[in-house]
């Protein structure tokens, strides 16, 4: 029997920067999990994946990330996403300080 | 210290203009990844996890200050202000930008530093004894010979995409701290009837095949270096294989083949190529040994030395554990460590590079060294100057007393960085430290290597470690395999797999056992844990892992 479709998430590294982005299903490359577009069909998440496999100008190395459905929209299922998304343990670098410093500034 | 000539400025001037181009035509579109990425590879460029990463050689090991300096600034400038020493003796930012690559590569340059080879399937930057030219065990500096292979090694036509990389380490001491043993090629300097000569091995690895090297050639005329070395590298490009990626390390080969096929196929090819080499290598050899001449070494006193080591136990112990003996009796090695307890073993922030460029000028000839044990040497320090190195190692960081035991780990960056990885090292390294320190019994326990790797690849050389851990991704869980036993000195050993892994949280506690197992066994404060594992073998350090097994067997 086949097995049912998980839902998933288009990830890249950012051709510049080399960071994590995920597709958003406005066809924006985000910085933040939470705003990536959630693929619940098989179909659906082959398009999107060669929709971002085609984007060689912008992204490297696209691929489908599992994910599982919180109360703030995708969060991973697997600790190498975990990571992906929040940055290495040593240190308060990448993400989860990129995250920090915008959500200190002052509101506009 | 290897000075660079006109020609290898404009070499590196070029290889790093053609290198900018290859960026800018990577962005403009004209190069697709899968073209772009073997030849960012050849440049030290990776992708990995969190951005990209850039890893800088560091010719077998030797820094000058102005190029430590160069580093830091780089850092500064580029990254965040940090760098991580490498198990290869290479410098790695972990969070460049594409587009300032170039950049960076041009201000490394400025001090005769590069990322040539220090990925892709090439030869890769030569290691080397971090001892080279100043421990009193040394037959002849290694370092001449590692520059030569350098030379011609880089951009070397023939070897720009074998199958696989490979990787060559020299030493020349009966000491080994340069792991020949587990590198594709490994050279020990040898002496025989008033000759200097190598010893060849061939074939050693880590990785998914663990190997031990076999020994090819037990005597090679140092005359020959270069030829035979050519005809190791043509054989292996010729027999190599590359259907399989995880077959096509040379190990493989001499697996398959058998090391006397191997050698045949060797030695008949060097006999056809002999002849055709004219002796410049020679010429430039003789210039490069010029340029290692050891430094006229300072004699005074050293009571200065003797009178702070009965006064301070916080400088005996540090002089005890991190100093060890010099060519030159009035003169020690220091090895700074990389690895205070609970921080990343390796890392060194700008400020710290600066203050060991300073203390190497000052106080070490201007040299300085990076250990595959991602530590850094002073290499010629007179005696008297120990106190004031002290002091100021202390102020920055650096002072940690922990050389060869139990807190002084190697580890990969693991699952922190690196996209390859399959569980995290660095925080592994970071609890055991921590808690080996809380416990104070890091010096009682006494020499042990811990060495982790976040994956098969073995990035950390678990499998040579006293107490080896690699990083596994298990059903989705982080699981930590043990292996004890190994050795990576010139008595190279595998170590043994105890059992099944254990979990992020078991493991500190896992390696307590079986450290305590060893503290009640040992026959006396004098028997090392590798003594201790090789009187008793496996069975009671797997009691005290498995206690469940043992009370279903029983």
């Amino acid at each position: 029997m086949k097995r049912a479709f998980t839902p998933k998430v288009v990830t890249a590294s950012d051709l510049f920067e080399g960071d994590v982005i995920y597709l958003t299903a406005d066809d924006r490359w985000s910085r933040q999990l939470e705003e990536a577009e959630v693929i619940t069909d098989e179909a659906h998440a082959q398009l999107r994946l060669l929709f971002a496999e085609a984007q060689q100008n912008r992204v490297v190395g696209a691929y489908l990330a599992e994910v599982a459905i919180g109360p703030n929209g995708p969060e991973p299922t697997h600790f190498r996403e975990e990571f992906r998304r929040s940055g290495p343990s040593n240190y308060f670098h990448g993400k989860q300080q990129a995250r920090q410093q915008s959500s200190q500034q002052p509101r506009a | 210290m290897y000075s660079y000539t006109e020609f290898d400025r404009d070499f590196l001037a070029r290889r790093n203009a053609q290198f900018r181009a290859q960026v800018e035509r990577r962005i403009d579109g004209s190069l697709t990844e899968e073209e772009f990425k073997p030849l960012r590879l050849m440049n030290g460029l990776y992708l990995q996890l969190h951005a990209y990463m850039l890893r800088v050689a560091i010719p077998y090991g030797t820094l000058n200050p102005a190029q430590m300096r160069k580093l830091a600034e780089v850092a500064d400038r580029w990254d965040r202000g940090y760098g991580h020493f490498t198990t290869r003796q290479n410098l790695q930012y972990n969070w460049p930008r594409l587009r300032e690559v170039p950049d960076m590569l041009d201000a490394l340059a400025e001090v005769g530093l590069h990322a040539i080879q220090t990925s892709g399937n090439t030869i890769r930057n030569v290691t080397s004894d971090h001892f080279a030219g100043a421990s009193a065990d040394e037959i002849a500096d290694p370092r001449p010979y590692a520059e030569l292979i350098r030379q011609w090694s880089t951009d070397h036509p023939e070897f720009q995409f074998l199958g696989r990389k490979f990787k060559i380490a020299v030493t020349g001491s009966a000491q080994d701290r340069a792991v020949t043993r587990v590198n594709d090629v490994g050279l020990r300097l040898v002496e025989r009837d008033g000759q200097l000569g190598f010893e060849v091995i061939v074939g050693g690895g880590l990785g998914r095949t663990p190997m031990i090297g076999k020994v090819l050639r037990d005597f090679l005329p140092e005359a020959d270096l270069l030829p035979y070395l050519e005809a190791v590298l043509t054989t292996f490009n010729l027999i190599g294989r590359r259907d399989n990626k995880y077959k096509a390390r040379i190990k493989i080969a001499v697996h398959e083949h058998g090391i006397d096929a191997i050698r045949d196929r060797v030695e008949r090819h060097f006999a056809l190529i002999r002849p055709t080499w004219s002796g410049a290598d020679r010429d430039t050899l003789a210039r490069i040994k010029a340029d290692f001449a050891p430094p006229a070494f300072r004699t005074r006193s050293t009571a200065a030395f003797d009178a702070a080591r009965d006064a301070d136990p916080v400088f005996r112990s540090w002089a005890d554990t991190n100093l060890t003996a010099h060519r030159h009796p009035e003169h020690a090695i220091v090895t700074i460590s990389l690895k205070s307890h609970g921080a990343t073993p390796g890392d060194a922030s700008s400020d710290q590079m600066r203050v060991m460029a300073d203390l190497a000028e000052r106080y070490s000839y201007g040299e300085l060294r990076i250990s595959h044990e991602q530590n850094a040497i002073l290499p010629h320090v007179h005696k008297s100057d120990l106190p004031a190195i002290h002091a100021t190692l202390r102020e920055n960081g650096l002072a940690t007393a922990n050389i060869g035991l139990i807190s002084d780990i190697i580890a990969c960056p693991g699952m922190d960085y690196c996209a390859l990885a399959t569980a995290r090292s660095i925080p592994v390294a970071q609890k055991i430290a921590t808690r080996f320190d809380e416990l104070k019994l890091e010096h009682d326990i006494g020499p042990l290597k811990i060495k982790i790797s976040g994956c098969i690849n073995a990035c950390g050389h678990h499998h040579v470690g006293h107490i080896g851990i690699l990083g596994l991704d298990r059903a989705g869980v982080e699981t930590y395999q043990i292996t004890l036993g190994g050795d990576g000195t010139e008595e190279a050993t595998l170590g043994e797999r105890t059992g099944p892994g254990f979990s992020y949280d078991e493991i500190v506690p896992a390696i307590e056992r079986i450290v305590e197992t060893y503290l009640d066994l040992r026959e006396s404060p004098a028997e090392t844990f590798l003594e201790t594992w090789r009187r008793l073998g496996a069975a009671p350090f797997k009691a005290a892992l498995y206690p469940e097994t043992r009370a279903n067997a029983a």
